[in-house]
């Protein structure tokens, strides 16, 4: 299979990178530029643990062909913290207990910040509807939702 | 409850940060020079017998460095009883169920090695495929271990009492059966690991597991090592609820790979293969037989229960038992007969999950106390109220209860759901239900008979001072144990929570059977309380030579030693601690308090490294019957819950609409983390009450593994929850905890099926709890009461339930 060099700016950086046409974005940011901060749980784009936001929205990244984020501004949770310190979605995870195993936070702090970039007050209904694609077992949600609401007021 | 300085609060998790930035790594995170991958090769059929296996193709394609299958690995039985040690690495003479491993490859990159996994020619000769326990049971069926006659894994039979005669003294006996379906775990992380065998024969295994001392254990006895050559850590874990408690097959596969190639090999489940392996929830078919005086006073429980097993036994010997013990409380029962039988079929194998054994039977049998309640015109809240166990009771099968907040959590959720004006007074399609649960605080036993101590922990003060390090082997999986564990240490050496660090996870660190069974707090923390008094009492003993200062008369509080008598001169103390830090900018000011640093310093100069060493092991249990230790804990936590739901009756929906929680936990170490496994329980609960099902064809090959079609609860499905804790302080726990983290999930299903029965008067007896169940069952129930107005019967005869009056 021929490589295809794709450009990327991933978390403000550019990246010119050669990649398989099967290869997938999540396996590109997770074993080819070492953002393990994205996770893996399913591959198949049920479980939301890759998402990452592509030119404003959320995507799951198992799902999306690098060769298709060609051109497209990527953050993922390692972009998220700036000099300033955490984003607040990180810190109302960390002040609510909204973290358990971990293991859908990348993806759920994503989902929760890109709502709220779009839409600062939420209500619990559409906090809800825009986490839905992030699957989590350990937290039955409360505490997401309540972390979420606590910066949406 | 006592004055903390720490505990008992609501702590920030020591690991969220790592979390919340990415930073944590989990196993799949991990990368290592040299590193190759490994796939498994999986029987495609449920049933067969191996012919031949030719490997020759696959060990020829370039980037191919080795292929496995039993020939290599040998035929070293383990399982997790060692009564029951009935699988081997790879399967040899036949498969015994769909995804069954029979080879593995490690290969330059994953592509190659699942390339060579289909140049692997295995010739299987297929055999009938056992799906169902009537199939498996069935006369003249084969078998799938020799050994075992009609498929039965395992077989108990336990009386305490006399049912039979206590039921003669009953005014109602009640039978219902009940019955769930397998439910997988669904932790979002796979299993992975990495295995290195370095040049000097030492194997590191990097795993996504709840124990590393029992991966460590099996690992070494599969491949035949020397348990001090194999070193098992456990990096952050993207849960577990159960199945990553014991070995999974990849593990000693990395391991046997890395050993043939020398160098580090990476494997990882596919989600379809974590269905497949991961052994989550039974099957059971419960029928339970209760009965009970006028009053309400319950006599007896005959309880019957048939496993689907699976393939393998894994944790079945536990799970059966469990099936049957856990129902010992929290009433008191005072007379219990209980037969299960755990069968073997051509399924993947069936272990431990969240409520080990118990969840089924909780479900079945508090619907049936729901139903008797309503027969004797009792509220359930009174009925349950009557027969609850008090503090100091023991069960018919002899479990001690050292301390019961029940009454407080009935109380809580009662008022806590304003029960009194919804119950009966809800319109018709909206409903109120409450049910109650009961779990132990850790097992009595390790799954291995052995004297061994169940947990060690080390707290290691810096050399220099300002900090203690605590070492363990215990398993942080999302849970919180690493954070309770650092409160714990806090609170006994009297130090901030800042100053503590954990490593745990690592069996270089000591024993620890792991995170199951709702042990880590109670048990490991235990051990870390023994291990920060001991480093405590070893600073205060050279603070007492130094000073002159009797032992008795000092105190570490709040990272500061503090004198009961008269203040003494520690001037030279500091002195000393200001010398070897000429320079710094944070040194203590002369007129301070004398700080832990300072003290912790002065030790390490007097004595060498401060080490604090902690141990525990559960006194012995009591049980005087064959198996009644299982379900033997040293403290049993409790909990009641009210759900409130509304069913459309056109299309059969259950919307949860609000959820009130109450769970003794003895004295909660940290409030948000309590909270936090109230509240995934919970979930874990509605899933399997209204749509969690494993399925597979008639050949028993997995239809449904992905997290699309086995749907678990999204934000979307999931009320509001209303947590309470209560807190009874528990005398065998270390500052009075005990568990939370499995009996939350207790009495959601059958408030559920409580709560349903309530809003359109159904009982339904099989879960999950489908629209297409709940219009069925909802149909019946419009036709027969048609029928009953017809015949003019004032008595609703409801499906799966029978009712006679003792003569």
């Amino acid at each position: 299979m021929a490589a295809k060099l794709v450009q990327l700016t991933i978390n403000d950086k550019e990246y010119d990178i050669a990649v398989q046409a099967n290869e997938t974005l999540v396996d590109v940011l997770r074993y080819r530029l070492g953002l393990t901060g994205t996770k893996k749980g399913c591959g198949q784009g049920d479980c939301g643990s890759c998402t990452v936001i592509m030119d404003g929205n959320t995507v799951n990244s198992c799902l999306v062909l690098a060769v298709q984020a060609n051109g497209s501004r990527i953050t993922t949770i390692e972009g998220l913290e700036s000099e300033e310190g955490l984003h607040p979605v990180q810190k109302a995870f960390i002040e609510h207990g909204a973290i358990q195993c971990g293991f859908c936070s990348s993806g759920m702090i994503l989902s929760a910040k890109n709502l709220l970039d779009k839409n600062p007050k939420p209500t619990e209904g559409e906090i809800r509807s825009a986490l839905s694609g992030n699957l989590c077992r350990c937290t039955g949600y409360q505490k997401i939702v309540e972390a979420v609401q606590s910066i949406a007021k | 409850m006592g004055n903390f300085e720490v505990i008992n609060s609501r702590a920030s998790r020591i690991d969220s940060p790592a979390k919340a930035t990415g930073s944590a790594l989990y196993v799949d995170d991990i990368k290592m020079p040299g590193m190759l991958y490994g796939a498994m090769l999986q029987s495609p059929v449920a049933h067969a017998r191996i012919k031949s296996i030719d490997v020759s193709a696959a060990a020829r394609l370039p980037g191919v460095k080795a292929v496995v299958t039993a020939k290599e690995a040998g035929l070293v039985k383990f399982g997790v009883s060692p009564a029951r040690y009935d699988e081997t690495l790879f399967c040899h003479d036949k498969v015994r169920h769909h995804g069954d491993n029979v080879a593995a490859v490690a290969a330059v990159d994953l592509e190659t090695a699942m390339h060579a996994l289909s140049l692997i020619q295995v010739d299987y000769e297929e055999l009938p495929v056992l799906i169902t326990i009537e199939e498996a049971t069935a006369e003249g069926a084969p078998l799938v271990h020799d050994g075992y006659p009609r498929n039965i894994c395992a077989e108990i039979h336990q009386e305490f009492g006399n049912v039979k005669e206590a039921f003669k003294e009953c005014d109602l006996i009640k039978t219902t059966t009940f019955v769930n379906k397998r439910q997988d775990a669904a932790f979002i992380e796979p299993q992975g690991c990495i295995a290195h065998f370095d040049i000097f024969g030492n194997l590191t295994l990097y795993s996504s597991t709840q124990s590393v001392h029992y991966v460590q254990r099996t690992v070494a006895m599969v491949l035949g090592l020397p348990i001090g050559k194999v070193r098992v850590v456990k990096p952050y874990v993207g849960a577990g609820f159960g199945p990553k408690a014991a070995a999974n097959h990849l593990e000693p596969a990395a391991c046997l790979l890395s050993m043939k190639t020398g160098k580090p090999v990476k494997m990882n489940f596919e989600r379809e293969q974590v269905f497949m392996h991961s052994r989550g929830r039974h099957q059971f078919f419960h029928k339970f037989t209760t009965g009970v005086k006028k009053d309400g006073t319950i006599m007896g429980l005959d309880h019957e229960c048939y496993l689907n097993g699976g393939a393998y036994t894994s944790f079945g010997i536990g799970t059966v038992y469990y099936a049957g013990s856990l129902l010992g409380g929290p009433y008191k029962l005072r007379n219990m007969k209980y037969d299960g039988y755990r069968v073997y079929t051509n399924l993947p194998a069936c272990g431990a999950q969240r409520g080990h054994g118990g969840v089924a039977a909780r479900a079945g049998w508090e619907q049936q106390l729901d139903m008797i309640a309503e027969e004797l015109g009792m509220d359930p809240f009174d009925l349950r109220q009557k027969n609850m166990l008090v503090a100091g009771d023991v069960t018919c099968n002899g479990l001690k209860i050292s301390s019961f907040g029940m009454p407080e959590c009935l109380e809580a959720v009662r008022s806590g759901s304003d029960w009194k004006s919804k119950k009966g007074k809800l319109p018709r399609g909206k409903g109120i239900g409450m049910a109650c649960g009961f779990f132990e605080s850790g097992a009595g036993y390790p799954s291995y008979p052995s004297d061994t101590y169940h947990d060690t922990v080390l707290v290691k003060l810096a050399e220099d001072g300002g900090s203690a390090l605590v070492l363990s082997a215990s398993a942080e999986i999302g849970q919180g144990s690493d954070t309770a564990l650092a409160m714990i240490v806090a609170e006994g050496l009297g130090i901030p929570l800042e100053m503590v660090r954990v490593q745990s996870g690592d069996t270089d660190f000591g024993v620890d059977l792991g995170a199951h069974s709702s042990r880590q707090t109670l048990m490991t923390g235990h051990a870390a309380k023994e291990a920060a008094e001991d480093a405590r009492r070893q600073v205060i003993e050279v603070l007492s030579e130094e000073l002159k200062t009797s032992a008795q008369d000092m105190d570490i509080k709040n990272g500061v030693v503090k004198f009961k008598m008269e203040k003494p001169d520690f001037t030279p103390l500091r002195t000393r601690y200001i010398k070897e830090h000429r320079g710094w900018l944070d040194n203590p000011a002369t007129d301070d308090e004398l700080s832990f640093r300072e003290a912790s310093r002065i030790a390490f100069l007097s004595r060498g490294t401060i080490v604090g060493k902690g141990k525990y092991k559960p006194p012995v249990p009591g049980g005087s019957s064959k198996g009644a230790t299982v379900g033997t804990s040293p403290a049993y936590g409790c909990s009641a819950q009210v759900v409130e739901l509304s069913v459309d009756e056109e299309t059969g929906k259950i919307t949860i609409e609000q959820m009130t929680d109450a769970h003794d936990c003895g004295l909660a170490i940290n409030r948000t983390s309590v909270e936090a496994q109230m509240q995934g329980s919970f979930s874990m609960g509605l899933g399997e009450a209204l749509f969690e099902e494993v399925k597979f064809d008639s050949k028993g090959r997995l239809i449904n593994g992905d997290l699309a079609e086995y749907k678990i609860p999204s934000c979307l499905d999931m009320p509001k929850i209303k947590s309470i804790i209560v807190e009874s302080n528990e005398p065998n726990g270390p500052y009075g905890a005990k568990e939370v983290g499995e009996g939350a999930i207790m009495p959601t299903i059958p408030a559920i099926l409580n709560a349903v029965y309530d809003a359109v008067g159904v009982r339904i007896y099989e879960l999950p709890m489908t629209p297409e169940r709940i219009c069925t069952a909802i149909k019946e129930y419009k036709e027969k009461r048609i029928d009953a107005e017809y015949e003019d019967q004032s008595k609703r005869n409801r499906a799966g339930s029978s009712i006679r009056l003792y003569d």
